[in-house]
């Protein structure tokens, strides 16, 4: 288990209980009661620590490199998942990953961006960062479901689309846009579901849905902390009040109407009970497909619409 | 090409010496480019052209609609509405001081300005940036204005025109900003859906959010020459991969070899290409 900068106390009792534990099992000694009094505060330690997270603690949540990432989620609440490359056209891309899912008999399509679990499939996942060819990968398995009839549900994480020198001869801005127009059209419901790190249009490009919504240690906005902080401060030392200023956790996203839900983590994380959380995102999604379903293409389309067109703040002064 | 340049750089020179007198300091214009100097009237006439080596000078909106519409009338559309600071946004600076700031200088609301006027004797709505306005960068009024241009056009069954100038989103106005990509772009499904066309004209500089929505949307996607158009700054690249960038990358012409322009069009064809366009999307209908 790695801590966080944050979660220092709890780093200090947990390493207290084991040492306790290792002198019980030296000495042969029964120590459970002090064993069970240490871990009961640690359980309280964590939920004082939870409670009140800042939206930097929240974005370094994001980022935990034991945070569960798609295809773990895809490998829990799917009883069969065929997983589908390719864009057709150039390559496949590895920062994005997708597939014929079947969650509980309901099948659905799953795409989301998929960040490596070690140094070399950090490399080959490109840290979630997409090339065009993965959003236009998206978009072909996007098209697929609808012409099938199946929902769509995607997972987004990723720290921006990819910046590169073949990413723009490839048009990165006209692959981002076509998909953002392409899903407002979309004739079968489509779930949009932040799991970690939701960075501008990187994550926009496969974010347009019926409905949207984060997981509680998540951020969405135009921007990254440190990006803000280089550009608005010119320097890398102002993320903790970019993270402030820019307003990017699911709390303050979900009372600006931004996105539609947030889905609680447990208490110390997503990655401290991973099982917990994909279990509540698989209830959710089914639960939501549901829902969806009671409307037909044509209202949830208009729906869709109504909703982002309505995203936005100004003034309108008398002429 | 090359007896018309020299035409003009004649013309040019025997102006400046004309009025060189007559013209009192902070009237002249150097260009960026060649550092050819002339008289800004020279200038405003020349379509903000260098008239030695094209360079196309960065306009906005009052320059274009000049320009684009018949005799420079048009009507101008939502003009009331304004930016505000609703997220209390604070950098270096509150951001209602750079709006405050921004709108002070440039007499603008925001950095959009729609205008419904003729282009050749047909009707037409063009929203346009303003770069002047804190980087022509796209927040809340900017995705307003578009969208009530698109109901506007569906609602009078008219060609809409969006010219781009922009550095891209807002980062003060956060994830509103972001979305304001979502928004514009389901607008346009709905001008798409009323069968009008939409007609997308990237000027330097289109990046970031704007390339990444409305801008590659278009039905034709066209751009002034040499504009700068991307999606991650040229500064962002360059950083990532440590190592210099090829000559010309992300400029129009780039993008137009890459397949992502229908054509790259001089300012000053600007109006006749566009009117061709109309024509052929339009005729026949009402
Ligand atoms: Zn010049």
């Amino acid at each position: 288990m790695q801590f966080l900068d944050f979660e220092k106390p709890l780093e200090d009792l947990v390493s207290q209980l084991d040492k306790l534990q290792s002198i019980a099992d030296k000495n042969k000694m029964d120590m459970s009661a002090s064993v069970r009094q240490l871990e009961q505060t640690i359980e309280e330690t964590r939920s004082e620590i939870y409670k009140n997270l800042t939206p930097w603690q929240r974005v370094q949540l994001s980022r935990h490199p034991e945070r569960p990432y798609t295809n773990y989620y895809i490998s829990k609440i799917c009883s069969t998942f065929t997983e589908l490359f390719g864009d057709r056209n150039v390559k496949d891309d590895k920062a994005i990953v997708g597939g014929l899912a079947d969650i509980d008999g309901q099948q659905v399509m799953i795409i989301g961006h998929q960040k490596g679990t070690n140094t070399k499939q950090r490399q080959i996942r490109n840290f979630g960062m997409a090339n065009p060819e993965g959003y236009r990968k998206a978009l072909r398995l996007m098209k697929l479901a609808e012409k099938f009839n199946r929902p769509i549900v995607t997972f987004i994480d990723t720290p921006g689309a990819y910046p590169g020198l073949e990413a723009e001869e490839r048009g990165q801005g006209e692959a981002i846009a076509r998909n953002i127009y392409e899903m407002v059209n979309m004739r079968v419901p489509v779930i949009c579901i932040i799991i970690g790190e939701g960075a501008s249009g990187g994550a926009l490009g496969i974010g347009v849905g019926d409905k949207v919504v984060m997981l509680e240690n998540t951020w969405y906005t135009v921007i990254s902390p440190e990006n803000c902080s280089s550009i608005l401060w010119r320097s890398w030392d102002y993320k903790v009040q970019a993270a402030e200023q820019l307003k990017l956790t699911s709390e303050d996203m979900s009372a600006f109407g931004l996105v539609d839900d947030v889905l609680k983590e447990p208490v110390g994380g997503a990655h401290y009970k991973p099982e917990e959380m994909a279990l509540s995102i698989k209830r959710y999604i089914l639960d939501t497909i549901k829902e969806l379903e009671q409307t037909d293409a044509d209202q949830r389309i208009e729906k869709r619409i109504e909703k982002f067109s309505s995203m936005g703040f100004f003034e309108e002064t008398e002429a | 090409m090359s007896t018309l340049w020299f035409r003009r750089s004649n013309k040019g020179i025997q102006t400046d010496t004309k009025e060189k007198k007559e013209t009192p300091d902070g009237l002249w214009h150097k260009c960026s480019e060649c550092r050819t100097t002339i008289t800004q009237q020279e200038l405003a006439d020349n379509m903000y052209i260098c008239p030695k080596c094209d360079y196309h000078n960065r306009i906005n909106a009052k320059e274009y609609f000049e320009i684009l519409f018949d005799d420079g009338a048009f009507t101008e559309l939502f003009e009331n509405i304004r930016a505000i600071d609703k997220l209390g946004f604070v950098d270096v600076k509150p951001y209602k001081d750079r709006l405050v700031a921004a709108q002070k200088s440039t007499g603008l609301g925001d950095a959009m300005t729609v205008g419904v006027g003729k282009l050749d004797g047909r009707d037409l709505v063009i929203a346009c940036m303003n770069f002047n306005f804190i980087g022509g960068s796209m927040g809340s009024v900017v995705g307003e204005k578009i969208a009530r241009g698109i109901d506007y056009a569906i609602q009078h069954k008219l060609p809409f025109m969006i010219i781009s100038k922009s550095g891209g989103a807002r980062m003060m106005e956060s994830a509103f900003s972001l979305m304001q990509m979502a928004k514009t772009s389901a607008k346009l499904t709905q001008l798409s859906k009323a069968g009008l066309p939409y007609i997308s004209f990237m000027t330097d500089p289109t990046t970031g959010g704007v390339t990444a929505s409305f801008a590659m949307l278009g039905d034709i996607n066209i751009a002034e020459p040499k504009a700068l158009i991307g999606f991650a700054g040229p500064r962002v690249i360059k950083e990532t991969l440590k190592k210099d960038l090829p000559p010309g990358f992300q400029r129009s012409e780039f993008l137009l070899e890459h397949g992502f322009l229908d054509f790259v069009v001089n300012r000053k064809n600007l109006k006749t290409e566009l009117s061709h366009c109309l024509t052929w999307f339009m005729e026949g209908k009402k």
